[in-house]
């Protein structure tokens, strides 16, 4: 067999043969070609009803592949349709192997979906507000679900994973005390600050601690740190446990007897509810320490009279109410953030999403829990 | 299908491949010829992956030489490296599959990028590319995690096939099919490798595969090929290890 390397053009000839006709392929059939030969086979195809028999003669064909042999073959079908007696001659042997095997495909393929009308963004919201319901219900079950590992745990203290929860301890607090620390810290500056300038037009600048002291303890340190949290240790759950679920690690864990709450989600909720506070607690103090940084370089109020006005201005109330709302804080993201990894499919881009709606659903649920301790802090007069 | 002894479209001279300090590949040196089957076998662990990802060019080598259709990657520019890229195919261990997109995605996605055809003509391909797989056209609108392993690993070739390379790599293409599946398996790329005038790259662990598809058999152990040669020249070896793998109780099963 010629393997010519040269790459001619594509041809189809015809020639009237006594009643039919044949038609003489030559040069390269192949995919380089293929808009070429698209163009060629609808122009045949045209022949239909025109003859009675057509030979489609493809030895001088120098190169066929799978995409010139379907050319070829379509040919034939619709010819064929149309009524004419088509046939391939001229096969060699190798050749002939191929077009048998796309002789063998089946004619249609079902169609792919065609989408994008002006309805289908308005049909996605209401999905998306309908869902909401599902969440909250995947979140109370979620919640039940660790809250009566837990309780196993303390009935039986064996089957707690200690080493498990100090790994993952090391990696949601410890790793995370420095980025925490940095910007509550610049976040304390800037407040402070921003107090300074505004107040001294009323000759206030002192009551900048008094803001300082009630903003940081009570709401900024809080808020800032379960945003960093969400954004830092939400993602990263997901993203594990998602993974996890994606290689069916999860299932394998099922089937060895192990309950992944167990395993997977009770360690990592301990950790997040003991990191929380630390990490607040550290924040408000890298934030105060900020403050009254700019507050004394800035705004000329030096330590001695900085302390002294923090003691007045705020009371244990302020610090404490910051410190109960962390650990339920810790709670909402943990919960939010397990029960989006569980949800993963098998996709690299549910992986994704589930990531994102993490820590987009983890910093809504801070949110509207600080809203709920505000109005109940203020009730009771806390 | 004549073989001309000295047309290797892969050709390995004294390549190492170190990972840290444990060296993988120790100077091997291997010809893969045009138009034939190479089996390779070797045992778990011992670097047949590594081999065939060093060849791909994604896994660095610490010296030796590779050329491919002729070409020296090493040495090779951007648009020598793409003409390379386009006419070889891989089917990759864990089939590799793009998990969010569907099959017939999957199987358009090099076409795509090389050729220029119609939506009507690249859908016809997709089913004719499965078809030679031996997979139904209902697949095409399924995501990978809806297939089974043995489909994934069909809907692959189909992929590694989708632009008629000249060349396959087949990375372990049996395991964990059936034996009825396996033998299918073989049996495809032997019609493929004929209709197509293939030459194919096959790492296998299957004696079954060895026998009814493969041309040639190489053998991998202690980082380099300690045999090379037809299947009767392996079963005719001393060398222990092909011993114990081709009179083995599994090999006698096979041989009969
Ligand atoms: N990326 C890597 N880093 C370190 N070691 C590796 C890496 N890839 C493979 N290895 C080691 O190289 C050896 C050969 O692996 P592999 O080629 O996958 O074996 P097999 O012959 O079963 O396909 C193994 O010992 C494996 O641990
Ligand atoms: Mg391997």
């Amino acid at each position: 067999m010629a393997q010519e390397l040269k790459l001619d053009g594509p041809t189809l000839e015809r020639i009237a043969r006594g009643e039919g006709l044949a038609l003489c392929a030559a040069g390269s059939w192949t995919a380089m070609f293929a808009p070429a030969l698209e163009r060629i086979v609808a122009d045949a195809e045209q022949l239909t009803g025109t003859r009675p028999n057509i030979f489609i003669d493809v030895s001088d064909v120098a190169k066929l592949d799978t995409f010139g042999a379907w050319l070829i073959e379509r040919l034939r079908r619709s010819l064929t349709e149309g009524g004419v007696e088509a046939k391939i001659a001229g096969l060699s042997a190798n050749y002939s192997s191929l077009v048998d095997e796309v002789r063998r495909v089946e004619p249609t393929g079902p169609a792919e979906p065609v989408s994008g009308s002006f309805r289908a963004p308005i049909e996605r919201l209401g999905r998306t507000v309908y869902a909401f319901g599902d969440d909250l219900v995947a979140l109370i079950s979620m919640m039940g679900a660790v809250l009566a590992a837990m309780l196993r745990a303390i009935l039986h203290p064996s089957t707690f994973r200690l080493t498990s929860t100090v790994h993952h301890l090391e990696q949601v607090c410890w790793r995370a005390v420095p980025i925490v620390v940095l910007i509550t810290f610049l976040i304390g500056c800037i407040i402070s600050q921003q107090g300074i300038f505004h107040f001294r037009k009323f000759g206030a600048d002192v009551f900048v601690v008094d803001m300082l002291g009630v903003l940081v303890l009570r709401e900024i340190g809080v808020l800032l740190v379960a945003i960093m949290v969400a954004g830092r240790s939400g993602s990263a759950y997901t993203a594990e446990l998602g993974s996890m679920k994606m290689r069916e690690e999860i299932d394998a864990l099922r089937t060895m007897g192990f309950d992944p709450i167990d395993v997977l989600i009770v360690p990592r909720m301990i950790a997040l509810v003991l990191a929380m506070p630390i990490l607040t607690f550290l924040g408000a103090m890298a934030a105060l320490y900020g403050g009254g940084l700019v507050a004394w370089l800035y705004g000329g109020v030096d330590p001695d009279a900085f302390l002294l006005r923090l003691r007045d201005a705020i009371s244990i109330n302020h610090f404490t109410v910051g410190m109960i709302k962390a650990p339920v804080m810790a709670i909402v993201i943990g919960i939010v953030a397990c029960v989006e990894g569980l949800a993963v499919q098998g996709s690299a881009e549910s992986l994704g999403q589930h990531t994102t709606a993490s820590v987009v659903k983890g910093i809504f649920f801070v949110i509207v829990m600080d809203g709920v301790f505000a109005i109940f802090f203020a009730s009771i007069g806390m | 299908m004549a073989v001309d002894p000295s047309d290797a479209i892969i050709r390995v001279r004294d390549v190492s491949v170190q990972f840290g300090s444990t060296k993988v590949l120790d100077e091997l040196s291997l010809d893969v010829r045009r138009g034939e089957i190479l089996g390779f076998v070797g045992p778990s662990g011992a670097g047949k992956s590594v081999l065939t990802r060093t060849i791909i060019g994604l896994v660095p080598k610490v010296s030796g030489r590779i050329e491919v259709f002729g070409i020296d990657l090493d040495a090779a520019d951007a648009a020598e490296r793409r003409g390379v890229e386009r006419r070889w195919g891989i089917l990759f261990q864990q089939g590799a599959l793009f998990s969010s997109l569907t099959v017939r995605q999957n199987i358009q996605f090099p076409v795509r990028e090389y050729l220029n055809l119609s939506q009507r003509l690249l859908d016809e391909i997709t089913i004719a590319k499965l078809g030679m797989v031996g997979l139904k056209p209902e697949v095409v609108d399924r995501f990978p995690s809806e297939l089974s392993g043995g489909m994934i690993k069909r809907v692959a070739l189909a992929r590694a096939l989708a632009l008629d390379p000249e060349l396959v790599f087949l990375d372990e293409p049996t395991s964990g099919l059936d034996p009825i599946g396996a033998g299918d398996f073989d049996e495809l790329v032997r019609t493929l490798q004929r209709t197509l005038g293939l030459t194919v790259f096959m790492v296998t662990h299957d004696l079954d595969s060895l026998h009814t598809a493969c041309d040639r058999i190489a053998v991998l152990g202690s980082g380099k090929v300690i045999a090379a040669g037809t299947m009767a020249d392996m079963q005719a070896s001393e060398h222990p290890w092909l011993r114990s793998y081709f009179h083995g109780k599994r090999a006698r099963a096979v041989v009969g």
